[in-house]
């Protein structure tokens, strides 16, 4: 039989993002697939030209809605490195809280979204029905439900109060108890399996050496996170990476299902254990010289490469994001599925093309 | 502890030329090393072409100082994920890449009626 060109996206029922890939298909199996991006294409990057480097802490936290304090946190923790600034402890606690909660609801709302992906509409709105909780707590300690601006050079801008945290920790109690409520049916369904046990399968080799990052490249067997490094407050918390071993669209469902979980258990580490303090330095000098600077998203390890040459304009802000990692290994994922199951694999790397085009 | 934040010197980050591009790559991959990204800056002369690799998280860099207007051989050939980033870096700088096994022409992002190159203040060479 000829092979079938057929364009996916960049507008597709099912994607929430505009991935756009044309796929070659022969009797409704995928044969070959070939991405194209640049349709939401920004060029943040190119702003530091006219930005500076603290105006810049604005520009990076809209590269992507989902995990906004984290690209802030990443270029602001490389622009601290280059400064030689010491971060106070009580901002490192509160940077991994607001983190931690980022983690939360994007992986809450990747599950919803996968539910709706393979039809199951009522699971997709009980996980976004207790996503709503983690959002009114990023409102309330950070002023905002998507663009958390809590991140400066030196530290952080907000505090949270003894009474805030004692409202979050029971939030996320109750959060926690709905979430279990919801792992037999997102685990152990049969229709769930049937549509993702086996499919799209990335083994741990081609994984490692596709790039892989965040929970594609943990499902596949590699226990690669770099919380492990233990930046902000993650060297004083007792932490591991979620590991799933069989690299299908069902492990990479379990690690995440597994990692918000986790995420809950990491807040309330923090809070145990919260110093009271400043909250940031004073930086003083200008950014000189080159940094590569890395933090665990929840979509995987971001990447900033930031150059200074002692002057308030970087001469280069860099990002590379996980969705952008993530791409060579879908196209390994894609040849010899079904046509029918592309939006699944697809979702599976949890995609956010606004982070990759940037 | 491993640094996130790393900042860029002579322990962690090799210069080499051009040319040994590709062996120096398939050097770090024998020794185990993934490819994390390429990053990129625009120098007088030259484009700065910086390559990471990390192992057991720590980051290993290798420098290369591609002449406006050369080519660098692609290292898509040891580490096939390349391929993406190398086709970003050749349509924002115009650093020739030889030999990427899916090129865009410098059309990845940008429309055909882009004719430079949005980092680099030179043309892109559309074959």
């Amino acid at each position: 039989m000829a092979k079938t060109v057929l364009p996916f996206g960049p507008q597709h029922p099912v994607l929430p993002e505009p991935l756009h890939l044309t796929l070659a298909i022969e009797d409704e199996i995928v044969k070959e697939a070939i991405p194209k991006l640049g349709y939401v294409h920004r060029g943040l990057e190119k702003l530091a030209e006219i930005r500076d480097h603290n105006q810049m802490i604005y520009i990076v936290e809209r590269v992507c809605g989902i995990c906004s304090c984290m690209h802030a946190l990443c270029y602001c923790q490389g622009i601290e490195a280059l400064m030689g600034l010491e971060v106070p402890e009580r901002a490192r606690y509160l940077r991994t809280i607001w983190s931690e909660m980022h983690r939360i609801h994007s992986h809450l709302l990747w599950l919803g979204l996968f539910a709706d992906a393979f039809g199951f509409e009522s699971l997709f709105m009980q996980f976004w029905r207790i996503r709503e909780r983690v959002m009114d707590l990023q409102e309330e300690t950070a002023g905002n439900r998507v663009i958390l601006s809590v991140n400066q050079v030196g530290g952080v801008r907000r505090d949270i109060t003894a009474e805030s945290a004692q409202w979050i920790l029971e939030t996320l109690k109750l959060a926690e108890k709905e979430l279990l409520q919801l792992k037999s049916t997102i685990l152990d369904d049969t229709t769930v399996k049937l549509r993702t046990v086996g499919k799209g399968v990335l083994t741990k080799e081609k994984a490692y050496e596709l790039g892989a990052a965040g929970p594609t490249l943990r499902a596949s067997g590699v226990a690669q996170d770099m919380r492990q490094t233990g930046y902000a407050a993650y060297s004083e918390l007792d932490f591991a990476p979620i590991v799933e071993t069989d690299g299908d669209c069902y492990a990479r469902t379990v690690v995440r299902f597994k990692e918000a979980l986790q995420a809950i258990d990491l807040i309330r580490q923090c809070f145990a254990k919260i110093p009271q303090g400043e909250l940031s330095v004073k930086p003083k000098g200008l950014p000189t010289g080159e940094v590569v600077s890395r933090v665990e998203q929840p979509r995987g390890e971001v990447l900033y490469y930031l150059r200074g040459s002692g002057k308030k304009f970087l001469e280069r802000v860099r990002i590379r994001t996980p969705t952008f990692a993530n791409i060579p290994p879908l196209l390994d994922m894609l040849p010899g599925c079904d046509l029918a199951d592309v939006p699944v694999l697809i979702l599976t790397i949890d995609p956010c093309i606004s982070c990759t085009e940037r | 502890m491993i640094d996130s934040a790393v900042v860029v010197t002579e322990e962690n980050t090799a210069e080499i030329r051009p040319d040994e591009v590709i062996t120096q790559s398939r050097a770090l991959k024998d020794e185990g090393f993934r490819f994390v990204t390429m990053s990129s800056a625009e120098l007088a002369e030259s484009v700065c072409v910086l390559y990471h690799f990390d192992k057991d998280l720590e980051i290993r860099n290798l420098r290369v100082d591609v002449p406006k207007g050369s080519k660098i051989g692609s290292i898509a050939t040891v580490y096939s994920c390349a391929f993406l980033v190398e086709n970003e870096i050749k349509e924002h700088f115009g650093v020739d890449f030889d030999g990427i096994p899916l090129d865009f022409q410098g059309m990845m992002y940008n429309d055909e009626e882009v004719q430079r190159t949005p980092f680099c203040n030179i043309g892109i060479k559309r074959v």
